[in-house]
C-alpha cells in the first residue's frame, strides 16, 4: 500500500478535453489515412479538373458527354438496378424464411456465413463459378444439350454481356440483402401481430396495414445498398467480360491500363469522380432511410 | 420458391465441383504444393503472395486501429465522430476509384519500397477499416473502457500499461474477429491489384483461367471454401454480439 501512496499522483481523465499531448496519440492513425485515403481521394477530385500539362479545365468532365461514356453508365445505372431489385426482392423472401430459425441457431449461422462469403468474396470466383455452370463447356450448358436438346445460346452467347452480367450479379446481390435485412426482420415484434389479430384484423390486413409499412423504409434503403454494391463492383465484370468494356468499371479499366489514347488518365479520374457522385447521392438517400426505419425497428 | 432459390444457388456450386473434377489430376494436384508449384508458379507465387498480404494487413490494421480507437475513446471523445466518418468512408468510395487515386500514391510506394506485390498491404489496410473498425468499435462499446482505464490509473499504471494489459485483454474477441475479417477480405481482393499490376491469389486464379480452366474454377471453389470456413469461426467467436458476424460484414455506411 505505502508503494503505491507514494507515487506520483496521476492524473485521471475526468473532463475530456482536446490536449495538444493527448493528440498527439493519434497522429499515426491520421498520417497514414491522409496519404492512403484521402489523398487518393483529392487525386481522384482535383484530377478530373486538371488539364493533361496541368491547369484547370472542364475538358475531362465534358468528355463525359461522349456517347460511349454516357452509355457504359447508362448500362452500369440498368445493370445494378435490375440486379438490387431483383436481390431485394429475392432476398427479402429468403431472410423472411430465415427469420423463423433461432437467432443464435446452427441454420442461421450457416446461411450467414454463406451469405457473407458470397456477397464479399466472390468476384473473380464468382465469375468462374459461372463459367462452370453456363459458360460454353459448362455444366448445365452441356446438360441442357445433351439431355434436353435445349441451347442455352441459341440467341447469342449473353453471359458475357449484360443479362449475363445481370444474372451474376443477382448471385451476390440476393446475400447481401439477405445480411442487410434480416435485422429489420429481427425487429418485427410478435406483439404488433397479436395486437392486429386482438382488434380483429386478418393476416392480410396485417401484412398489408401493419408489417409492410413497417418494412417498407428499411427495403427501400437495403434495395439503395445494394444498387451502391453492385455499381461499385469491378471484380466478378472484370473476369467475364475480356472484350470490350461495356459498364464504367470497366471503361476506367481501359482509361487507366491503355497508353495508346493521349490523356485518357484523367478522362479515368473524370468517371471516377461521377461514379463517386452517383454512389454518394445513393447513400445520402439510403442514410436518410436508414432514420425513417430506425424509428421503429432499431 | 425456397426451393428455385436453393437450387439457384447450388447449382453453380455442384457446377464447379462437377467442371473440378473432369481431369481426375485436378485435385491432387492441388494439395501436393511442390508439384502445383512446379506446374503453374503464377499460382504458387499468387497463393503465397495473398497468405502474406493477409498477415501483414490484419497486423498492420491492429497497430494503427486498436490503439486509435481505444485512445480516442478514453482521451478525446470529441474525435470520435471524425475517426468514425474516416473509417467507414471507403464504403462509399468504390475500389476502382480508389485505384485511379492510389496510382500516383503507389508511383511513390515503388519507388521507396519496391514493387513487391506485398506492398498492397498499405491499401488493403484502407480497405479492411470499416469492417474492423465496427468489429473493434463494438467490442468497445461493450465494456466500460473509461471506469477501467481510471481503475487502473489510479492503480497507478501508465497509460501503455492500461491499452496493453487492461483494455486489450478485455475486447480480445473484438480484435480477433476484426483480424479475421481482414484476413478474409484480403484473400478475396481482385481489384487493387490486379490494377497496380501486382499479384495475389484472386489475380493468380484471374490469369490462370485463360489457360487452364479447370484449375482456376477448382482454385476458386478452394477459396470459396475457405472464405466460409472462417466466417463460420468468425460467427461463433462474435457469438454475443447482436447480429453476430454478419452484421459486421455488410456494407452499411453507418456504425
Amino acid at each position: 500500500m505505502a508503494e503505491i501512496a507514494s507515487t506520483v499522483p496521476q492524473r485521471v481523465a475526468t473532463r475530456p478535453r482536446l490536449r495538444g499531448a493527448a493528440l498527439l496519440g493519434t497522429v499515426p492513425f491520421f498520417a497514414y489515412v491522409t496519404i492512403f485515403l484521402i489523398i487518393p481521394t483529392l487525386v481522384v477530385v482535383i484530377g478530373a479538373f486538371a488539364g493533361n500539362e496541368g491547369g484547370a479545365t472542364l475538358d475531362n468532365l465534358k468528355a463525359l458527354g461522349n456517347q460511349y461514356i454516357l452509355d457504359a453508365f447508362g448500362r452500369s445505372i440498368a445493370l445494378s438496378a435490375m440486379s438490387a431489385l431483383i436481390g431485394a426482392v429475392l432476398g427479402a423472401v429468403l431472410a423472411y424464411a430465415l427469420v423463423t430459425a433461432k437467432p443464435g441457431g446452427a441454420l442461421r449461422r450457416l446461411v450467414t456465413a454463406a451469405a457473407g462469403v458470397l456477397a464479399q468474396f466472390g468476384g473473380v470466383t464468382l465469375a468462374f463459378a459461372f463459367l462452370a455452370t453456363i459458360g460454353l463447356s459448362g455444366f448445365l450448358t452441356v446438360w441442357l444439350q445433351e439431355n434436353l436438346n435445349v441451347d442455352l445460346y441459341a440467341g447469342g452467347v449473353w453471359l458475357f454481356e449484360l443479362p449475363g452480367l445481370t444474372l451474376v450479379y443477382t448471385y451476390f446481390q440476393i446475400p447481401l440483402m439477405v445480411i442487410v435485412f434480416l435485422p429489420a426482420l429481427d425487429g418485427i415484434r410478435p406483439q404488433w401481430r397479436e395486437a392486429t389479430e386482438s382488434l380483429g384484423g386478418t393476416t392480410w390486413q396485417y401484412w398489408t396495414r401493419v408489417a409492410a409499412p413497417l418494412l417498407a423504409p428499411a427495403f427501400l434503403g437495403s434495395t439503395l445498398l445494394l444498387f451502391a454494391n453492385a455499381f461499385s463492383a469491378y471484380a466478378t465484370a472484370a473476369a467475364l467480360v475480356s472484350q470490350g468494356n461495356p459498364i464504367v468499371p470497366l471503361q476506367i479499366r481501359g482509361a487507366l491500363t491503355s497508353e495508346v489514347v493521349l490523356g485518357q488518365e484523367n478522362l479515368g479520374k473524370a468517371m471516377a469522380l461521377g461514379m463517386v457522385i452517383v454512389v454518394a447521392v445513393v447513400m445520402a438517400l439510403y442514410a436518410l432511410l436508414q432514420r425513417r426505419t430506425a424509428r421503429w425497428l432499431g | 420458391m425456397l426451393l428455385l432459390l436453393g437450387i439457384f444457388f447450388l447449382l453453380p456450386m455442384a457446377a464447379m465441383v462437377e467442371f473440378s473434377t473432369r481431369d481426375s489430376q485436378t485435385w491432387p494436384l492441388l494439395v501436393n504444393w511442390s508439384k502445383l508449384s512446379e506446374t503453374y508458379p503464377d499460382l504458387a507465387e499468387g497463393i503465397v503472395a495473398s497468405l502474406g498480404q493477409a498477415a501483414l494487413t490484419a497486423l498492420l490494421m491492429l497497430v494503427l486501429l486498436v490503439p486509435t480507437a481505444i485512445w480516442v475513446r478514453l482521451r478525446l471523445p470529441r474525435l470520435r465522430r471524425i475517426v468514425e466518418f474516416i473509417c467507414l468512408l471507403p464504403l462509399t468510395i468504390p475500389a476502382i476509384v480508389l485505384v485511379v487515386g492510389l496510382a500516383p500514391v503507389y508511383a511513390w510506394v515503388t519507388y521507396f519500397l519496391g514493387g513487391s506485390s506485398l506492398t498492397l498491404v498499405f491499401a488493403y489496410t484502407i480497405l479492411v477499416l470499416p469492417y474492423a473498425y465496427r468489429a473493434i468499435d463494438a467490442g468497445l462499446s461493450a465494456i466500460d473502457v473509461r471506469t477501467l482505464a481510471e481503475a487502473a490509473r489510479s492503480l497507478g499504471a501508465g497509460w501503455g500499461t492500461v491499452m496493453w494489459r487492461v483494455v486489450l485483454p478485455n475486447i480480445r474477441s473484438a480484435v480477433l474477429s476484426a483480424a479475421f475479417l481482414s484476413v478474409a477480405l484480403v484473400l478475396g481482393e481482385f481489384t487493387i491489384a490486379s490494377l497496380l499490376n501486382r499479384t495475389n491469389l484472386q489475380v493468380a486464379i484471374e490469369l490462370l483461367g485463360k489457360s487452364s480452366a479447370t484449375v482456376s474454377v477448382a482454385v476458386s471453389l478452394a477459396a470459396l471454401l475457405l472464405a466460409f470456413v472462417l466466417l463460420l469461426l468468425l460467427s461463433l467467436i462474435g457469438d454475443r454480439r447482436r447480429g453476430g458476424a454478419a452484421a459486421v460484414l455488410t456494407k452499411e455506411p453507418r456504425p
